[in-house]
């Protein structure tokens, strides 16, 4: 018997839908326009820098065209570790880490192994727009990898855990952290199989855990315990995402970010279409956070009263047993 | 101004009530049947002549099909712009005639009569006097004449009465190459296959005529008159195929004309040709009466898909399910929440499966795509560039559909043959998503997606096969302004999905 819950239930816990979404949040506050603000990796990254004062990841080069990557793998030789992304990619498509090195092999961050051809198929896909919005021609970027943050190492099985916060006009509504398991190839894709943690909005501190839509207590290949974690550095965190709307012009997003050694929180990515599991990991309705969150917004223009009445109103109780 | 929501409000509801009331409208007074109902097949004989104008004033005429064969004409109409028309009745029946004086392009007219199948006996023609035709047989030079008695004798003492000898006669002509004497009359004759074996009938003193008419065949185009012997047994008349040699009505056969004349004399051109196209409806025969009886009153029934040229018919006929489809996709989509790869892919499937078959066209897809994405895994291998590999699927595709369809042919399975219904460019791209989607993210999403976007189209299919869907899209085209002011309002719906209640299940343990 598939266990389902009531259209009801689901309303009286605020519960936003995929429709709701897309025309309620999506289309009524982000502005067609600048989607290509979020949806350019390259821009994101140039305009968090300009605009927004916010440290990203270095970037290493970009890849536009086939006779490009003769050159650019030279390069590459050259670096340890480095991560290859489609500049217009959608859903965590394409992403390629490789963390070390064995002779002339790269290692993937799950361990394998793989050659220089193999990263020469892997661009040219991507130049092709295999892994992009629409299907349309791409360039890849190559970026430096993140040196993150020791704290979190046990929560993420070979990849690095992105802290994803969802900011409705400089208020954040929502945050989760998104831990790579073996199961999603070491990506933070929640839909491959990533576990999200959702995140007290006050303090970093979790709630939740869930797994493939169902809930869980604790990492599926490294055990650790998730009623553990707390994100350190989190009030910059949350001030770098929610600078974001600003920066964007985009009023409703989710802002991806990590956690770096020595820089702190940095802004890895945008997204103008934040999928909905993050209220599984909250046990949290997106709707009702909507609905103070515009209250807030009604109240104060000021960045820092916004974020911290935020906080007030969105700190949860003592955290969830299970 | 108005919130966005309301707007779309006022106008989906004013399309939805518009649509709905001409259907209305249409159902309760012009008597349009809005269940399909008693249903006859009707068709749509479009008659095409063609022909190169050579000096002088042109007249064309053309022999027109009466009533009486079992087929009722419901209604007929005539084209050709800048010709005098006229319809002339003689004792051989009426006739339309056009005629101009100058004609300098080659012209086409067009004579489209819709016609269904009233089925009891068949009307028995008059007894025809032969004896013309048999004086002059017997004026023939001796050696042709004692080639005929040879012959005729000769198969005479083969058959027991006159229905065996046509029989054996019409064999024999069929398998005429080896045979001297049919070589040696059709030389004499000089007038083609059926005029010989008519002149052999005569001689051997059975009355005989040749009986013109269409095998009736949906979505033929360029169809032209095949011809029947009908012939005289002594008590009744029996018609006999020339092509086969078998006995009786051809089914789906009709009868133009009875009789020798041309049914189509053109007197001042050349390269005359008449040619058919045909379209089969399934149509309530309320319908058909009252269309006929209304079609002058009413300006609306004037704008419906029946007056359209009965090509355009025919596509309209496929074209007006789309939508339906559209919306079972729309609706799969936004209220259920299944995700389909390729957004209206499964609608082209859909379309692919009404020609093939359910079953049969199912497993071809699945045939197809599974092998295509077999070899598209060693594809990968070769590091190709996308636009490359894609091709090359594609061509992959067509091969395969090429063996498929040779192999059922050779094994007999006919039905296998509609593998080319199959879109292939949309096939091709199927495979290529599919093989990214498994190396992505695994089997267990291409399953996901691929099942649902057969679910959705196997579904797309059986709305768009129902017999009532058809009627309502095809008789009722306003409907789709009805189905467009659906598909806005779904376009605003921000409920739940049908998948996010199982989706956000876990949410439970809050309450």
């Amino acid at each position: 018997m598939i266990r389902l819950i009531s259209p009801r239930s689901l309303r009286s816990l605020g519960i936003v839908g995929m429709n709701q979404r897309n025309i309620g949040f999506i289309g009524k506050h982000n502005k067609r326009s600048n989607y290509r603000l979020v949806d350019d990796k390259l821009l994101t990254k140039k305009i968090a820098i300009e605009k927004g004062n916010i440290p990203v990841p270095e970037l290493y080069g970009v890849v536009e065209y086939l006779f490009e990557i003769e050159s650019f793998l030279d390069e590459l030789q050259q670096r340890d570790g480095f991560v290859i992304k489609p500049v217009q990619g959608s859903g965590g498509k394409g992403i390629l880490v490789v963390i070390g090195r064995h002779g002339e092999n790269f290692i993937k961050s799950s361990g394998v192994e793989i050659n220089d051809s193999d990263i020469r198929h892997h661009i040219t896909n991507t130049l092709a727009g295999l892994y992009s919005l629409g299907g349309r021609n791409d360039r890849a970027m190559v970026e430096g990898l993140i040196d993150f943050d020791s704290s979190l190492k046990e929560y993420s099985y070979e990849g690095v855990p992105d802290i994803r916060v969802i900011v409705f006009q400089g208020v954040p509504l929502m945050a989760m952290m998104r831990c790579a398991t073996h199961k999603s190839d070491g990506k933070a894709n929640l839909h491959q199989g990533a576990v999200g943690v959702g995140l007290d909005i006050a303090t970093g501190q979790s709630l939740c855990a869930v797994q493939n839509g169902v809930l869980v207590t604790e990492h599926p290949d490294t055990g650790a315990v998730f009623s553990e974690l707390r994100v350190p550095h989190w009030d910059k965190l949350i001030e770098l995402a929610a600078s974001c709307n600003q920066m964007t012009g985009l009023g409703y997003i989710g802002a991806d970010i990590v956690l770096d050694r020595t820089s702190g929180p940095m802004l890895l990515e945008l997204n103008a279409r934040p999928g909905l599991a993050i209220q599984v990991a909250n046990q949290a309705g997106l709707m009702h956070r909507m609905q103070i969150a515009m209250e807030i917004i009604a109240g104060t223009d000021d960045p820092a009263l916004r974020i911290r009445q935020a906080k007030e109103r969105f700190a949860s109780a003592p955290p969830l047993a299970g | 101004m108005i919130a966005s929501r309301t707007r779309i409000g006022i106008i989906a509801g004013t399309l939805i009530i518009f649509g709905l009331g001409v259907t209305l409208y249409k159902s309760i007074t012009l008597g349009l049947p809005l269940l399909p109902e008693q249903y006859r097949d009707v068709w749509t004989i479009e008659s095409k002549v063609t022909f190169e104008p050579s000096e002088g004033p042109v007249e064309v005429t053309l022999t027109l099909p009466e009533d009486n064969n079992g087929w009722i004409i419901l209604n007929e109409n005539f084209s050709s712009s800048g010709f005098g028309f006229t319809i002339v009745e003689d004792d051989l029946g009426s006739h339309a005639q056009w005629t101009r004086q100058d004609v300098k392009n080659p012209t086409t007219m067009y004579y489209k009569a819709q016609v269904y199948e009233q089925p009891g006996e068949l009307t028995q023609p008059d007894m025809p006097t032969n004896v013309k035709k048999l004086q002059k047989l017997q004026k023939l030079p001796s050696d042709q004449r004692q080639a005929f008695e040879f012959f005729v004798n000769g198969l005479r003492e083969k058959s027991i009465d006159d229905e065996s000898f046509v029989s054996l006669l019409l064999q024999a002509f069929l398998n005429s190459e080896e045979n001297q004497e049919i070589q040696f009359i059709l030389r004499s004759t000089h007038e083609g296959t059926i005029n010989a074996i008519q002149q052999v009938l005569i001689f051997a003193g059975i009355p005989a005529h040749p009986i013109r008419g269409i095998q009736l065949e949906d979505g033929r185009r360029r169809q032209t008159l095949s011809v029947l012997l009908e012939v005289y047994n002594g008590s009744d008349w029996v018609i006999f195929n020339p092509a086969d040699a078998t006995s009786g009505l051809p089914e789906d056969f009709y009868i133009w004309k009875r009789g020798d004349n041309a049914v189509l004399t053109v007197i001042g051109g050349e390269n005359s040709r008449l040619e058919f196209a045909l379209v089969n409806n399934k149509l309530p025969l309320r319908t058909i009466v009252s269309m006929e009886e209304k079609s002058n009153e009413f300006a609306v029934l004037d704008f419906s898909i029946y007056a359209l040229p009965i090509e355009q018919q025919g596509i309209f006929k496929g074209l007006l399910l789309i939508p339906v489809a559209a919306l079972v996709v729309v609706f799969m989509r936004i209220v259920v929440g299944i995700s389909t790869s390729g957004t209206f892919m499964p609608i082209l499937i859909a379309l692919a499966l009404i020609q093939t078959t359910l079953l049969v066209g199912l497993a071809m897809f699945l045939l197809v795509v599974g092998v295509g994405l077999w070899i598209r895994t060693y594809l990968s291998h070769l590091n190709l560039l996308l636009v490359a590999r894609v091709a090359s699927v594609v061509i992959v595709v067509i091969l395969l559909m090429a063996v498929v369809a040779i192999l059922s042919y050779k094994l007999g399975i006919d039905q296998a043959l509609t593998v080319t219904f199959f879109p292939t460019i949309i096939l091709a791209w199927t495979i290529e998503r599919m093989s990214i989607l498994w190396e992505e993210e695994g089997g267990h999403e291409v399953l996901v997606q691929g099942g649902g976007s057969l679910s959705v189209a196997v579904l797309a299919y059986l709305v768009m096969s129902n017999r009532y869907v058809e009627h309502l899209t095809f008789n009722f085209p306003e409907l789709l302004i009805t189905l467009l002011g659906v598909i806005l309002l779904l376009g605003k719906y921000t409920g739940y999905r049908l998948s996010e209640l199982y989706r956000f299940r876990e949410m439970k343990k809050r309450l």
